[in-house]
């Protein structure tokens, strides 16, 4: 099962500058985990309190994850995960 | 040093007028790695609010996937200040995830909706640091250099 990832400029450098890298996992919680397992840190970037970040936008397909179950929407195999941090500020 | 030409700066001075007291907020897009500043995108501010801006998240995965199929990044992400002046508030410095681009504040604080001089002011923001830079406002871009393949 391969998931593509997007990665945003600013967390490649957990990806060694890759813009894009394959992780599994049949829920986002899982998916995280595994990229953690590969990437060491970027669960951190994502994840605060066992919730998804804020400021941290995922999308699943397109779709917000925050529409569609958060940590816990579920993925298979061919699915394009893409995240993108908040452009925001005060 | 940020150089913008004079329609793209007035656009985002424009931007910003219109809005107020709102913040207003968007882009200018530009080649990947060229640091030229081409493509003004207004954005909506989400949050709709004098204190806060936010693109809507769908608008930004829209927008950031017609800058990937363009091989472009964001070269300016520009902002408005309704009430404070032109410097990036702490919530804005935590918040920055564009280490490459420029990021432009300008305050209406004085003017509001009106006509009339505003601030607008660059910063580099990288790891929660903030570096002030030079703005150099030219009537168009210098042409883009064309690299050789000889």
């Amino acid at each position: 099962m391969a998931i593509e990832v997007r990665i945003p400029t600013i967390l490649r450098t957990y990806t060694d500058g890759a813009k894009a890298v394959n992780a599994q996992g049949d829920s986002l919680s899982a998916l995280i985990d595994d990229l953690e397992a590969n990437h060491p840190g970027l669960k951190d970037r994502l994840i605060e309190g066992g919730d998804l970040r804020r400021f941290v936008n995922v999308y699943i397909n397109d779709e917000d994850v925050r529409f569609i179950g958060g940590l816990g929407a579920e993925l298979s195999d061919g699915d394009q995960v893409v995240v993108l941090p908040a452009v925001a500020g005060g | 040093m940020l150089t913008i030409d004079q329609a793209t700066y007035d656009a985002i001075v424009a931007h910003a007028k219109r809005d107020h007291p709102d913040e207003a907020c968007g882009i200018v897009a530009g080649p990947e790695g060229s640091d030229r500043a081409e493509r003004f995108i207004e954005m909506v501010n989400a949050a709709g609010s004098p204190t806060f801006y936010e693109f809507d998240s769908g608008d930004l995965l829209r927008l950031y996937r017609e800058m990937d199929d363009n091989d472009e990044e964001p070269v300016v992400v520009y902002h408005s200040h309704t009430a404070t002046e032109a410097y990036p508030s702490r919530t804005d410095i935590g918040l920055a995830s564009e280490p490459n681009a420029h990021y432009v504040l300008v305050s209406t604080r004085e003017h509001g909706n009106n006509p009339g001089p505003v601030e607008l002011r660059s910063y580099r923001i990288v790891d929660g640091e903030v570096t002030e830079e030079e703005v150099s406002v030219v009537e168009q871009l210098p042409p883009a250099t064309i690299e050789s393949t000889a």
